[in-house]
């Protein structure tokens, strides 16, 4: 089978995908009591006296995608975690965060970390930060068809983006991620979608995101830190850069692998440091080439690719079942 | 002083290169006498500024180049020759050497143990709310700074052929290349990297955070595999 033509996407798409589901995209919608994006009101931002004095080295691209960042909410500082039990469960939920496997290691099975896709410890606005996500639940979800808990939400990253077990609800690692959620949203309004919330949502591209164009662009913009193959770079055993796909990599269940989360998620915030700096087509391209690799099976696997993709992924979006470079994405998924 | 390398022992080496017939117009040196002894075109021997253990001379600014990453040590030469990361002295002596040269003394230089004088930092690590600790773990996301260990490692013990240690380097050093980023000095880095968070710290922010590498000890959080 073919990957369908773009243009068809399905409306709700946030509710049907997986990682990102509130994550999903920015609207740019202002709210009341925030500031509205940067095109229709600019304020002065604590970064924004340093951030024009390196324009010269930053393009008009930069500027574009990170409107909603400096104009969206700021969570609290981290020097004003306060000491004792809730702070402690506060800086023990940012340690699971940034370090997953090392704090949280019966639930990961993989080699990433909660902050590779949450850049800035969660904190980051296009990068689904948690100050965001925490007042959109509960939620309804197309993706398992109920009315999730925050608790729930992040037991699908667990067993998606982590390609892991589902810590139970009570446990301490998912109070402790609660606890740090919470803690960043303090005073964010609850219930609206705030800017800056999810990943971007990308215009259509012009062309049909590419393989081939994908891989140039990669070699050329990623495989710095993420290696010709993609598998990331370690340090004494532990990844300094993450793997895209293969075994260590999330799994066909999360978010990131539908090619327009990951162009969004990619546009914003990749080249790291750089975000801002590709193209949308690029991003779009270096996407599909991504989400055109094997990576672990979903776990919701139901014995066949085409039953699976037609239960979970039947959506333009997603490559998973369909054939891209001449594989059948899923048909042999990667095991540790 | 580890820069003083033994007379003896160097000039029995010069004695050995010329019974193994070095002139001083052969083509290639090899690379112990030339980091030890220099060539015969002027090249200076690279143990005079870079020590003999080629552990560097933190004072004046001289990077550590033992235990670097070959590839990585190969690109600086060219990209001094080329002029990509421009410098009065080690221009000409890049220049001086050709490609084989540049290899050769880089593998040297790779394959160098850590100078055990490095495990051992001279200054004290600061707290890990310093400004100085803050940028390099956690950086500062609303100027788009990464914390520099997200690419540089661990305590900034380098990443495979793109990110060099900063551990095991001196503050003059670091201080010195963020500078020359931001002067527009140094253009050599992939994608801009270094010259877009370069452009985004105060002179206090570059004081503090070479500070805190240079603290580092280079053994303690493990080395590039
Ligand atoms: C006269 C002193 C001097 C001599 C001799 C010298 N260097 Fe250097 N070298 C320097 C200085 C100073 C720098 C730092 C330049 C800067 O700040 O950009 C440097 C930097 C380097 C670097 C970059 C290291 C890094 O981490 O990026 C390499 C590689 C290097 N030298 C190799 C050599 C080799 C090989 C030789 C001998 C063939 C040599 N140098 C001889 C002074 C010297
Ligand atoms: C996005 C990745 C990235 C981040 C983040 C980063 N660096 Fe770098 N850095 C690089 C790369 C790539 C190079 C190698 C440039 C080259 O090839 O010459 C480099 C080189 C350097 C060097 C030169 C080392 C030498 O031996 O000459 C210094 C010093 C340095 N970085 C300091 C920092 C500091 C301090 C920070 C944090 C404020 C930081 N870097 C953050 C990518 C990064």
């Amino acid at each position: 089978m073919k990957l369908r033509p773009f243009g068809s996407v399905p409306g709700p798409r946030l509710l049907a995908l997986g990682v990102t589901a509130v994550l999903g995209a920015c609207s740019g919608k202002p709210v009341g009591g925030l500031p509205a994006t940067a095109a229709s009101a600019p304020l002065p931002h604590p970064s924004s006296v340093s951030h024009a004095s390196s324009a010269a080295a930053a393009s008009s691209a930069d500027d574009a995608a990170n409107a909603a960042r400096k104009t969206a909410f700021v969570p609290p500082a981290e020097s004003t975690i306060p000491e004792g039990p809730y702070g402690d469960m506060v800086r023990l939920g940012r340690a699971i965060f940034t370090h997953t496997r090392e704090n949280a290691g019966a639930y990961v099975g993989n080699g990433l970390n909660c902050s590779n896709c949450h850049l800035d410890a969660g904190r980051l606005a296009d990068s689904a930060p948690l100050w965001a996500a925490w007042g959109m639940y509960p939620a309804y979800r197309k993706k398992n068809k109920h009315v999730n808990s925050y608790g729930e939400r992040l037991q699908g990253c667990f067993m998606y983006s982590m390609n892991g077990k589902a810590p139970p609800l009570d446990s301490k690692e998912l109070i402790a991620l609660e606890t740090y959620s919470y803690w960043m949203a303090k005073g964010a309004p609850a219930g609206t979608k705030l800017p800056g919330a999810g990943y971007p949502d990308l215009p259509k591209p012009a062309q049909a995101p590419d393989f081939a164009r994908g891989k140039t662009v990669f070699e050329s913009h990623c495989a710095l830190c993420h290696g010709a193959d993609g598998q990331g770079q370690k340090v004494a055993g532990a990844y300094v850069f993450p793997p895209l796909w293969g075994p260590d990599s999330f799994n066909w269940g999360a978010g990131m692998h539908s090619v327009d989360t990951a162009a969004g998620f990619i546009k914003a915030n990749m080249p790291f440091s750089r975000g801002g700096s590709l193209s949308d087509q690029d991003a779009w391209d270096v996407a599909m080439y991504m989400d055109g690799h094997e990576r672990p099976q979903d776990p919701r696997f139901t014995g066949n690719v085409a039953a699976t993709r037609k239960a979970f992924h039947d959506n333009p979006n997603s490559p998973y079942g369909t054939e891209v470079n001449g594989h059948l994405l899923g048909s042999q998924p990667m095991k540790k | 002083m580890r820069t003083a390398a033994p007379f003896a022992r160097l000039a029995g080496m010069f004695a050995s290169a010329l019974l193994l017939g070095w002139s001083p117009l052969g083509a290639a040196v090899d690379a112990s006498t030339l980091a030890n002894l220099g060539d015969a075109h002027g090249v200076a021997p690279c143990a005079s500024c870079h020590g003999a253990d080629g552990a560097g001379q933190a004072a004046a600014g001289f990077p550590r180049l033992a235990g670097l990453n070959g590839a990585y040590l190969r690109k600086q030469l060219d990209d001094f020759a080329s002029g990509a990361r421009e410098n009065a002295v080690m221009k000409p002596i890049a220049t001086a050497l050709d490609a084989d040269e540049r290899k050769a003394i880089s593998d040297y230089y790779a394959k160098l143990p850590i100078p055990a004088v490095l495990a051992k930092p001279a200054t004290e690590n600061s707290k890990d709310d310093s400004p100085g600790a803050l940028l390099a773990t956690r950086g500062r996301w609303s100027q788009q700074v990464p914390g520099c260990e997200q690419c540089h490692g661990p305590g900034g013990v380098g990443v495979g052929e793109h990110f060099p240690p900063l551990a095991g380097q001196s503050d003059v050093y670091i201080r010195n290349q963020l500078k020359a980023w931001k002067q527009g000095t140094r253009h050599n880095d992939p994608l801009d990297l270094m010259k877009h968070l370069s452009a985004a710290l105060s002179d206090n922010d570059i004081d503090e955070v070479s500070a805190w590498f240079a603290a580092q000890p280079l053994s303690a959080r493990g080395a590039t595999p």
